[in-house]
């Protein structure tokens, strides 16, 4: 029997939600943005599947709920690059402060 | 200590190393590729749980798909080499006050919680039996979000196309 138990996992994928928190909070460009967002969706999954192996090892409610977060999280990501390659185009920038043309 | 948990720290300080140091390196082209080495600890703490379906997953869609998108998106966007500009200290200081707070906060109420877990006998997570629940009908079935998934992944690529295309010069 291993010494590593639920929280022991738990704590790296708090550490690493609070990472991602951070790096969204300071960069001011897009794409490090979305790289950010990554690792908290990254830090979710970990956590499904924790809960799923040491808590409910008779269901595979969190195993499907990661797969369906990879999905999303794919096709939030290209939706975004898009998004941003279209910015890059009309403004010549990609940083936040730029992109204030809604700003009242 | 047996080797076991070993493992388990060294792939757990490996992604929060790599994980922090993405966030906050100066060159965006080296954060990609420490996203890169983070997303494949991940995916080591997977192996390490025995979830080898999942791991795969996350290398081949997560490692093999997004960060390759943005490496390219990085490239078409600006010049990889150059310097992030520096982000202000005042906004450095509320983020890591925030950030401090936040995962003290939270780091204290899971370690007061009990967790209380089921005791009936686990199903093993193989490909077949995910194979089985995924497209299954039936109570423990997931073929609805299967499917609604599949949508939503078939109108994000034509949304992407569509936002991404190029306007044709007008005449």
């Amino acid at each position: 029997m291993t010494g590593i138990g639920l929280s022991h996992i738990l704590v790296v994928s708090i550490a690493l939600f609070f990472i991602g928190v951070y790096g969204f909070l300071t960069r001011r460009n897009m794409i490090m943005m979305l790289m950010s967002i990554e690792l908290i969706l990254n830090s979710v999954n970990l956590n499904f599947i924790a809960f799923n192996k040491y808590l409910w090892a008779n269901k595979m409610d969190g195993l499907f709920f990661t797969i369906f977060i990879i999905a999303i999280a794919a096709a939030e990501a290209a939706v975004a690059i898009a998004i941003i390659i279209n910015l890059y185009r009309s403004h010549k920038s990609i940083d936040v402060e730029d992109a204030s043309d809604l700003k009242f | 200590m047996t080797a076991q948990d070993i493992i388990f720290y060294l792939l757990a300080a490996f992604t929060l190393v790599t994980g922090f140091l993405a966030v906050t390196t100066t060159k965006i082209f080296r954060s990609a590729i420490f996203l890169l080495f983070s997303l494949i600890g991940i995916a080591g703490i997977y192996f390490w749980l025995e979830y080898e379906f999942i791991a795969a997953v996350q290398i081949i869609v997560y490692v093999g798909g997004i960060v390759v998108l943005i490496i390219f998106s990085i490239f078409l966007t600006q010049e990889a080499g150059s310097n992030l500009p520096d982000t202000a200290l005042s906004k450095k200081i509320t983020g890591g006050l925030a950030v401090v707070f936040g995962f003290g906060f939270t780091l204290l109420q899971v370690l007061q919680h009990k967790f209380i877990g089921t005791t009936e006998q686990g199903i093993e997570p193989n490909v077949a039996n995910i194979g089985n629940r995924m497209l299954g009908v039936n109570e423990f079935g997931y073929s609805l979000p299967f499917e609604v998934v599949s949508i939503l992944l078939l109108a994000a690529m034509v949304g992407c196309i569509v936002i991404a295309l190029k306007k044709p010069a007008e005449k």
